[in-house]
């Protein structure tokens, strides 16, 4: 019998002075040796409570105990019966406010690090394996469940976690699937928002290329609603059903002077140059970015911590985060929090913007801040931030990037007219299939729910999946009833 | 992935492309641009739908030499590839659907007017296209422009062809003389714009200006294209590109659009000194 090992078995990472001269990913992941003395702190609970904080019900306890029975492509095969994209979640979900957040030996001791073996299966898997087992692995289930056989065309909108899991789990059951991409590149924000260091995109590209080796159609540079409405796409190009997941991605501003000043992006925006297009490498890609030595990010959660520490990575001397609550209430994962302090972030908490000030020019050149504190809980549970009277100072700042949310980007609802949302954007759809208020069209992710997680998304995209199959089965069975309504 | 199918070069400056893109030509509606990436290395710019047609698949954009892209964009002939051609994006510009209207176009926006021209002229609104150019050898499109405008006016700067002065003058001079345009359009240089705006405010004349601010995706997602307009946040690749001249806050703009002036003079030059 081992002795109880009270903390997490420690994940490997790059060295803090390592990583600010490069991309490279930070945290390095187990080791076959490490990933199994972590398996074995797992009690293997008879009811585990883990499963419950994960969104999408992963079977947490028995692909832990494959792990420990020394059998991770098996492992990885039970992850994906329900979610497709383990590598990446692994890396990027909130673990602490999921899955790991419900593990019962959580308190006494550090909860078993489910999400670092969650990657450490599906890493092991690339790396011996490749496409294989996602092909012939659960799928099948999908298929044997809905009877019928599968000849219709399906469309999917965009290209994030919501799509890359519906398109898959479409084309596995055997439809002809064509992925419609606005941009140039597939991925959604897993390739132009979370940054390198965080999420290799080769892992997001060995994703891409087992779809189209399932036979998915990706076409880029296709903006749905401008380049092919959802209209013609029905009823000109033979889609039987169309899934949207085109997520949020309308960045919000604060609405405070100054705010177009030179020098002042949103977090999008710095990313999307950075990350897409490379303009951490101008003049040898084209497109330029302003490499600040004083950096502002106003906002704390994921977002802001990429920018903030890919602002390090392309030379910021002083990069700051800024947020009107504390540490406590902001809802970046912890262990980038982590990181980013150890990269040499500087946090200012309970501090919030009031104005920026130009030069004569127009570049930006400090941001006036009031200090705040908090007051009673708001609807969101938290407790309200309030501004202090008189606390207001100066920082000074020449680059500034408001990471505050997106919204969904309007084309598709404005281009679709029966297509119901709300006065923010989100289309309307049903949270157990993702119908809309369009027969044949569903939608999921972000673009429903507002920005919230990978794993959210991904889920959205197999329920709708298995929906949409279901939709296209009772269509084909009763062809002349004309579209079944299947509304919200 | 886009073939230039034909090419004309119509100054030393400007070219015309027709490209393949039966897509983009389908759905194409006068206003609308498209984004493109010349290569791998490539920023993404947006340019105006010249013209499209629908049942060959082709679209027309005119291309004014600014800086590196535009340059590469030059330098591709007939049969090359242009290796992202996206779109049509942006909102249809709002045009009236009687009376008289006034187009203006400079630079490339005379091309960007052309596609307008024939929409009202196929409405039945009476068209007054003005052009206009630094100097007669940089005047594009007159031909094409004088076929679907029912009176064509053509200005330099240096005098050297038709009213000798700005767009402006031009316009007021049409005004003065009696023409009574329920609306303007202005296309082109953003100083022209602004000047158009300054001179219909007065007259009452509701005008709209095609904005050129910096973009990046063109989709509505990186917030690059910010403009104020009346006060308010508007994201000129979504919301526009077409505004209300009279709304727009073009101080603002015409600061931002000089964020990275420094990096676009680096870039031409080496990228004139590899291309020749
Ligand atoms: C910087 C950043 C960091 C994040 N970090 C984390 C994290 O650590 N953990 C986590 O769980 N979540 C994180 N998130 C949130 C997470 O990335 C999103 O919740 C998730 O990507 C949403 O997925 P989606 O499939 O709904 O859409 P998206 O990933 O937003 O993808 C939508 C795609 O659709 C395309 N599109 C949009 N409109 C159209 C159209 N009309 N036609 C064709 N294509 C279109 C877009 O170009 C885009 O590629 C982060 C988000 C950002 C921005
Ligand atoms: C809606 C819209 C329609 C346009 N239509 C046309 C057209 O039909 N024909 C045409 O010749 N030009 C058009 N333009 C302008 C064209 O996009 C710019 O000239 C081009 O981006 C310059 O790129 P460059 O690398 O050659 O020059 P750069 O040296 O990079 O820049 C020169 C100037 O162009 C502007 N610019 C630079 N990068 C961008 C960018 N990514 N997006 C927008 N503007 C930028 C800036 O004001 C800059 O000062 C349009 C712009 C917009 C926004
Ligand atoms: S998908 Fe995310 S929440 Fe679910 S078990 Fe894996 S890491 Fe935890
Ligand atoms: S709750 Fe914790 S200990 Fe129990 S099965 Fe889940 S991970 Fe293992
Ligand atoms: S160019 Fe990115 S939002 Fe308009």
């Amino acid at each position: 019998m081992p002795m109880v090992q009270l903390k997490k078995t420690p994940l490997p990472a790059l060295d803090p002075i390592q990583r600010r001269l490069g991309f490279q990913e930070v945290s390095l992941g187990y080791s076959p040796t490490q990933a199994l003395a972590e398996a074995q702190r797992c009690l293997l609970c008879q009811e585990p409570n883990c499963e419950a904080g994960c969104p999408v019900g992963v079977p947490i306890r028995d692909f832990i105990k494959l792990i420990a029975e020394g059998k991770p492509l098996e492992a990885v095969r039970a992850i994906k019966q329900v979610n497709s994209l383990p590598a990446i979640c692994g890396r990027v979900c909130p673990q602490e406010h999921q899955c790991e957040l419900k593990c019962v030996i959580k308190g006494k001791q550090e909860p078993v690090a489910i999400g670092a073996l969650e990657r450490f299966v599906a890493d092991y898997e690339l790396a011996h394996q490749g496409a294989q087992t996602s092909v012939n692995g659960y799928h099948r289930n999908l298929v044997n469940s809905l009877p019928g056989k599968p000849t219709a065309k399906v469309a999917v909108v965009g290209s994030g976690p919501a799509s890359l899991t519906a398109a898959g789990d479409l084309a596995r059951t055997g439809y002809h699937v064509t992925l419609f991409e606005a941009l140039h590149v597939p991925g959604g924000v897993l390739m132009y928002g979370i940054p390198e260091f965080r999420l290799p995109k080769s892992i997001v590209a060995a994703e891409i290329n087992k779809l189209r080796e399932q036979g998915v159609e990706i076409q880029c540079n296709t903006v749905i609603g401008r380049t092919i409405t959802i209209d013609q796409l029905m009823h000109e190009m033979g889609f039987g059903a169309v899934f949207i997941g085109s997520g949020a991605g309308s960045p919000k501003f604060m609405g405070i002077p100054g705010e177009n000043l030179k020098g002042v992006y949103s977090a999008n925006e710095f990313l999307t140059r950075i990350n897409l297009m490379k303009a951490n490498r101008f003049p040898e890609f084209d497109t330029p970015v302003k490499k600040g030595q004083r950096v502002v990010v106003v906002g704390a959660g994921d977002t802001a911590m990429d920018v903030v520490r890919t602002a390090i990575r392309v030379g910021a001397r002083e990069a700051y985060i800024v947020y009107r609550r504390t540490e406590k209430e902001m809802t970046a994962r912890i262990e980038d929090y982590h990181h980013a302090a150890e990269e040499g972030a500087l946090f200012q908490w309970l501090t919030n913007p009031v104005r920026l000030v130009g030069s004569d020019d127009g570049w930006v050149r400090g941001m006036e801040c009031i200090r705040m504190e908090l007051g009673s809980p708001d609807e969101s549970g938290r407790r309200r931030p309030l501004p202090v009277a008189g606390s207001e100072f100066l920082m000074e700042v020449d680059t500034v990037v408001m990471a505050l949310g997106t919204n969904p980007n309007p084309t598709v609802s404005q281009s679709t007219q029966d297509l119901v949302s709300d006065r923010y954007g989100h289309i309307k759809a049903d949270p157990a299939t993702g119908a809309t208020s369009k027969p044949g069209v569903f939608a999921g992710g972000d673009v429903v729910t507002g920005s919230a997680t990978v794993i959210l998304a991904a889920g959205a995209g197999k329920r709708s999946a298995q929906a949409i199959h279901q939709y296209l089965n009772e269509r084909r069975k009763a062809p002349t009833a004309g579209a079944p309504a299947v509304g919200c | 992935m886009a073939i230039i199918v034909e090419k004309r070069d119509l100054t030393p400056i400007t070219s015309l492309f027709e490209v393949n893109a039966p897509l983009i030509a389908r759905n194409a509606q006068p206003g609308q641009f498209v984004m493109i990436r010349v290569n791998q290395q490539g920023e993404r710019i947006p340019v105006t739908i010249t013209d499209s047609n629908r049942s060959k698949g082709l679209v027309t954009i005119v291309v004014q030499v600014v800086g590196k892209t535009t340059h590469l964009l030059r330098s591709l002939e007939r049969g090359d590839r242009i290796l992202d051609f996206v779109g049509p994006l942006g909102r249809p510009v709002e045009l009236p659907k009687h009376g008289q209207a006034a187009l203006v176009g400079g630079g490339f926006g005379t091309g960007a007017i052309l596609s307008l021209a024939k929409e009202l002229a196929a409405r039945g609104v009476e068209v007054c296209s003005i052009i206009g150019a630094r100097t007669r050898d940089l005047i594009i499109l007159e031909k094409e422009v004088r076929a679907s405008s029912d009176h064509t006016y053509l200005c330099t700067d240096d005098g050297s062809q038709g009213f000798h002065g700005f767009v402006t003058g031009q316009l007021e001079a049409l005004v003065r003389a009696g023409m009574a345009f329920d609306q303007v359009v202005a296309i082109g240089p953003i100083a022209m714009m602004r000047a158009v705006a300054e001179t219909t405010r007065p007259l009452g004349i509701k005008t709209q200006v095609s904005m050129d601010p910096i973009m990046v995706d063109g989709t509505g997602m990186c917030g690059a294209c910010r403009l104020t307009v009346d006060g308010q946040l508007k994201f000129a690749c979504v919301d526009g590109p077409f505004f209300d001249a009279h709304q727009v806050n073009f101080a603002e703009a015409i600061v931002r659009s000089k964020t990275y002036a420094e990096e676009e003079r680096a870039a031409l030059t080496t990228a004139v000194a590899a291309g020749g």
